[in-house]
């Protein structure tokens, strides 16, 4: 089971978004402050917060999946 | 370290030196970081560069080099080009060969970055905006991500143009903005 599991994730285009979340929390972070700690620290909010935006959606349709389909 | 450096908050906003903002922000365009180099911010000029250098090398490898192309006919505007020139000079061969096309030249490059064209017999060559299906077929969704990670790396780099030419926006909490300055 669990092997499984762990081939259908690496086999999951969503990793495609991980390069995404980085560069664009690290850009975004960096156009608020001027310094590397603020800049890092900033970014890894933005990076919780689109990954937590993205598991509620995910929650949403797997809910709604379950229910209409 | 002095107690002052100590007790330095990290978040405070500190005084940047832009230079010239606007040789700033054009280089900035030109090539992502360039501006951040031209005013000594040398961090920043490699995070940016890495940044949005990567997204976007990243997206033309996995996509292929046909993501990035111009083309601005009714059959056929390419509008994610819009967002894919905000990189600058990486974008810009997509340009040439556009320019060539028009003309009816062959495009360069082994048709690196050239709009979809079809060469009939006479040799005129005809743009063939058809043809872009044939591009997705082979490579699939990846052609299409491909074009998102280019068109973000543009527009992420409108943020570092910003940051170049105006310096960071920096974030003032509510609590040390409704503090009276001191005097």
């Amino acid at each position: 089971m669990l092997p499984v599991f762990f081939a259908d994730i690496a086999d999951l285009r969503l990793w495609y978004a991980v390069p995404l979340i980085v560069a664009v929390s690290l850009v975004y972070a960096a156009t608020r402050h001027e310094l590397m700690e603020p800049i890092l620290r900033h970014a890894w909010r933005i990076c919780v917060w689109i990954v937590g935006f993205m598991a509620v959606v995910f929650v949403v349709l797997w809910i709604v999946e379950k229910i209409w389909m | 370290m002095n107690d002052a450096t100590q007790a330095r908050d990290p978040f405070e906003p500190v005084s940047v030196d832009l230079k010239d903002p606007f040789i700033a922000a054009v280089s900035a365009w030109l090539w992502p970081g360039a501006g951040h180099v031209y005013q000594g911010r040398y961090a920043k000029a490699i995070l940016y560069m890495v940044c949005i250098l990567g997204t976007y090398f990243f997206g033309l490898s996995i996509g292929g080099s046909h993501v990035v192309y111009a083309s601005f006919t009714k059959q056929d505007r390419r509008l994610p080009y819009l967002c894919q020139i905000g990189v600058g000079i990486p974008a810009m061969p997509a340009l040439l060969q556009w320019h060539r096309v028009r003309r009816g030249q062959l495009p360069v490059l082994d048709g690196f970055m050239a709009p979809p064209v079809d060469v009939p017999s006479n040799n005129h060559v005809d743009l063939a905006p058809a043809k872009m299906s044939d591009r997705h077929v082979q490579r699939n969704f990846v052609f299409e991500l491909g074009t998102v990670f280019t068109m973000v790396a543009g527009l992420l780099n409108i943020l570092a143009i910003y940051d170049a030419g105006c310096g960071p926006a920096f974030v003032i909490s509510e609590e040390k903005a409704d503090k009276p300055p001191p005097d």
